[in-house]
């Protein structure tokens, strides 16, 4: 869109997203605490939609969630975090210090290499499908377990109201959905994660995660949830 | 330890590593790029030395690689470079360009997956990663990963593509570019230094 001598607009963000998954949520905290305006692109994917030609062509990796900020197109929810943290400084995700730095970057990880992968959608339904629908459970136990006792180890010098003081940073966005996620899906047994469990009820009264949180529950959770099931990748009440 | 004026020598940097790690592999490189001198203190992940009470009394979180910095312990590859890369700039392992430095962030290998894991999923999301990589490089590469320099993507990438494609049965006529990337990191010194088969508990047998 261009005005008579002047230079084009510059076009909005665009966030591809997939509204179950904890790694777009992720990207839309950090998009909503800076301030930046984008358009939302939905990609479901129960349905496939990230194998579309349609997205490829935009995202040829195919993976979600996706940033595209101009000319620019970024997956993977820690790179773009780190992108926009540089390119649009305010409202810092990241304290000064260099030791919490560290802190976040390590709290961070861990979930989003060591527990977030191994309890996706496709290694859900690969073992639901080639192991049995009950391996699931003691699979997300095991790993889950391992990640939060080391996020309760980690971050207990650290923490105050929120994971590495009284601010947000890198390691709540990471935190929060994770935990949203797994409680909400499989009803999570937080009692052994005191730290996690105390910074989880933190995170529930922020308005942003709450709200979110609500909208997605009320709008489409309910279609899937006996597909989850079957999987036993939502609890079986 | 005192200097002539009494001050204490700040101490060297400690690298808690197993050598046939590939995370612990990436952060070696990072240190030789640096020019950073280290302590090589190994842990044998085979013999579940990380559980050890000494070593769990330096880092409770038990996991490897771990780097001491002073009083600092930190754990996790990734975080352990981006506090070096902030802590010591010398021969800078992100590009200026924000562009550039986010391509480098992106990582599609997991730490998760850097260790003799025989499931076989985890050889298909490791190809799946390799896949992703040939594709999201493709347009960026030049000697290296994202360019003619070495990067954070290199540092990330070199363990996997050293030695793993073969290791683990990879079809390297698939990854073209990822072939060419591992011919080229077997000629940099401070990945050669930083092999598996170079440190000091590399198994003999």
């Amino acid at each position: 869109m261009t005005t008579a001598g002047a230079e084009e607009l510059p076009k909005k963000l665009q966030l591809y997203s997939f509204f179950m998954s904890s790694s777009s949520f992720r990207v839309r905290i950090a998009l909503n605490l800076k301030g930046l305006d984008y358009e939302y692109k939905a990609i479901n994917l129960f349905k496939r939609e990230q194998h579309s030609p349609e997205f490829l062509k935009i995202n040829p990796i195919g993976y979600v969630p996706a940033l595209v900020d101009g000319d620019l197109v970024l997956a993977d929810s820690f790179a773009i975090i780190l992108y926009l943290e540089e390119k649009y400084p305010q409202h810092p995700l990241l304290p000064h210090d260099l030791e919490k730095r560290a802190i976040n970057y390590q709290a961070a990880n861990i979930i989003s290499s060591s527990i977030q992968p191994l309890i996706s959608l496709p290694i859900l339904q690969y073992i639901g499908e080639n192991v049995g629908p009950d391996a699931n459970i003691p699979w997300i136990q095991k790993h889950v377990g391992k990640g939060f006792a080391a996020l309760e180890k980690l971050l207990k010098g650290h923490a105050g109201k929120y994971a590495t003081g009284d601010e947000i940073f890198l390691a709540d966005l990471f935190l929060a959905p994770q935990i949203i996620g797994l409680t909400q899906r499989f009803n999570y047994d937080m009692t052994e994660f005191p730290l996690l469990s105390r910074l989880s009820e933190a995170y529930m009264q922020l308005w942003r995660f709450h709200v979110w949180h609500v909208i997605v529950m009320l709008s489409c959770m309910a279609c899937y949830i006996r597909k989850l099931q079957r999987f036993r990748m939502w609890r079986v009440t | 330890m005192m200097n002539g004026n009494g001050e204490e020598f700040p101490k060297k940097l400690q690298l808690y590593s197993f050598s046939t790690s590939s995370p612990s592999f990436s952060v070696r490189i990072a240190l030789n790029l640096k020019g950073l001198d280290y302590e090589y203190k190994a842990v044998n992940l085979f013999k579940g030395e990380q559980h050890r009470p000494e070593f769990l009394k330096i880092n409770p979180i038990g996991f490897i690689p771990a780097l001491m910095d002073g009083d600092m312990v930190l754990a996790d590859s990734f975080a352990i470079i981006l506090y070096l890369e902030e802590k010591y700039p010398q021969h800078p392992l992100l590009p200026c360009d924000l562009a550039k430095r986010a391509i480098n962030y992106q990582k599609y290998i997991g730490d998760n997956v850097g260790l003799e894991e025989k499931v076989p999923w985890v050889h298909k999301h490791v190809g799946k990663g390799f896949t992703a990589l040939e594709k999201l490089l493709k347009d960026h590469a030049g000697k290296y990963a994202t360019g003619d320099e070495i990067f954070l993507a290199d540092v990330l990438l070199a363990p996997y593509i050293v030695g793993y494609l073969q290791r683990y049965n990879f079809d390297m006529s698939e990854y073209p570019l990822l072939s060419r990337l591992a011919e080229a990191y077997k000629q940099v010194p401070a990945i050669q230094d930083a092999m598996p088969e170079k440190q000091p508990d590399f198994p003999i047998n």
